[in-house]
């Protein structure tokens, strides 16, 4: 019997998963709410440490989900638990029996907006970095208008109580530093600041790209966090941080400010959450069953999680997290699921 | 003047409008090793001069890039070029070739 597996999210880490257990013979159901596939991926123009079109790995994203059964536009409008499977009713009117979900819901960019003091919406040449990937994409954003100066804000909606952000987006700085080199392509005249409380640039090839950007783009960094910014009649923009290496505060006019939003868990991910009480850890994103091993597994037995549902995560670690999730979705619909008699007792010892 | 038992001490924010990118480019064609510091004072930290003088290469390199070239020149002044700092740089920065062109572009009027 081909089991029936719902996959909640058509971003990176629901297309990957549905591609994987598509292969392992599974019936897969990918349900995603907007109109079109790839979450966020399909707003990015390049993607950092190499600059690879955004376009080109979603599109091989999408190619591998053939044979899956997809509906757009699709959110979930009741789910509850039988005794081993879920019953799930879609907004489009089907009804799916589910012997395993996965909720790949992914995350929502920080609204810029809650920063006042950065002045995102009241002042015009202040953007953020997806109005940037935009930019980049489409080619035009009248704000962006041969800038003399760039300044980067890392941290916007990251490491900030204040705005109720505690943790690390983890892909801002690598981002950041990206789209410098990226800015500086565009306009070679331009000076480019980066304005960071630290770097963390963790990953495989992540130090030759800010190696990279202060050896042959001459982005210049400089570690305090932006404290205010203020608007010229002409336009331009006043900032003024702490350099925390000088100790001395400092102030410089800017001709674009991009305001590096953060990820934030997402609200519609939640609200599948809430129809399950999922649990919810103090950061807002869904916890995973106890123990560092425990990997894809939600609290609830059948219910796997993936990707950025369960915290910040790179594209790359995204797609692993997916493929993970793949081999528990497997391990559970083959060793536990099958053995009716003995079902709860295997969930209590393996799940 | 009125003696109000306080004086006015000038104001220490760096204007970064005030940065000399002609002269910096300048300095970065002869030592393009000035764009990768990273801060990490460890030059500070070995400096033989440093230990007896305000001596600092790290803080000289931010006394440039924040617009105070007479601050870096101040502060690389007791330098005895003896090298310790290139042997410690992380980055590899030819270090004493650095502070030997600091002096050479940023005293020349």
């Amino acid at each position: 019997m081909k089991n029936n597996i719902l996959i909640i999210g058509g971003g990176p880490a629901g297309l990957e998963a549905s591609a994987q257990l598509q292969r392992m013979g599974y019936n897969v159901i990918l349900i995603e709410k907007d109109s079109v596939l790839g979450g966020h991926l399909a707003k990015w123009d390049r993607l950092f440490p190499d600059g690879v079109p955004a376009d080109e790995v979603l599109s091989g994203l999408i190619h591998g989900t053939e044979g899956v059964k997809l509906f757009t536009e699709t959110e979930i409008r009741a789910i509850n638990r039988l005794e081993k499977s879920y019953n799930v009713r879609l907004t489009n009117g089907i009804t799916v029996l589910s012997d395993a979900v996965l909720i790949a819901s992914g995350f929502d960019l920080f609204n810029a907006v809650k920063k006042e003091e950065y002045g995102y919406g009241i002042y015009d040449r202040v953007i953020t970095n997806a109005d940037l990937e935009a930019y980049f994409k489409n080619g035009s954003d009248k704000r962006i208008d041969h800038p003399k100066r760039i300044g980067f804000v890392h941290c916007v909606g990251s490491r900030d109580e204040k705005s109720g952000c505690r943790s690390c987006s983890k892909v801002c700085c690598a981002t950041a530093v990206k789209q410098a080199i990226e800015v500086k392509e565009s306009f070679p005249d331009a000076e480019v600041f980066c304005f960071y409380m630290d770097l963390r640039l963790f990953g495989r090839h992540y130090e030759d790209l800010y190696l990279k950007a202060q050896k042959e783009y001459g982005v210049r960094f400089i570690r305090g966090r932006v404290a205010e910014v203020s608007e010229n009649i002409d336009g331009s923009l006043v900032i003024k941080a702490e350099d925390t290496v000088a100790s001395k505060p400092l102030k410089a006019t800017m001709d674009l400010l991009v305001l590096m939003s953060g990820m934030r868990p997402s609200v519609s991910g939640k609200a599948v959450g809430d129809l399950l009480e999922m649990t919810v850890e103090e950061d807002g994103y869904f916890a995973v069953r106890s123990g560092i091993a425990a990997g894809q597994r939600s609290p609830l037995p059948g219910l796997f999680l993936a990707g950025a549902a369960t915290g910040p995560k790179t594209l790359p670690e995204t797609l692993a997290d997916a493929r993970a999730a793949a081999v528990e979705i497997d391990r559970y619909l083959t060793e536990i699921f099958p053995d009716a008699r003995n079902y709860k007792q295997l969930v209590r010892e393996r799940w | 003047m009125v003696d109000f038992g306080f004086g006015l001490v000038p104001s220490s924010r760096m204007n970064l409008d005030l940065f000399d990118k002609e002269k910096y480019e300048e300095l970065a064609e002869i030592e393009p090793d000035v764009r990768i510091c990273m801060a990490c004072g460890s030059c500070t930290a070995v400096c033989t001069a440093g230990k007896y003088t305000r001596t600092s290469l790290r803080e000289a390199i931010e006394d440039i890039k924040n617009a105070k070239p007479e601050k870096a020149l101040e502060m690389l002044r007791a330098c005895q070029l003896c090298g310790k700092c290139s042997m410690v740089c992380p980055r590899g920065i030819n270090t004493r070739h650095l502070i030997l062109s600091i002096t050479k572009v940023y005293s020349a009027k």
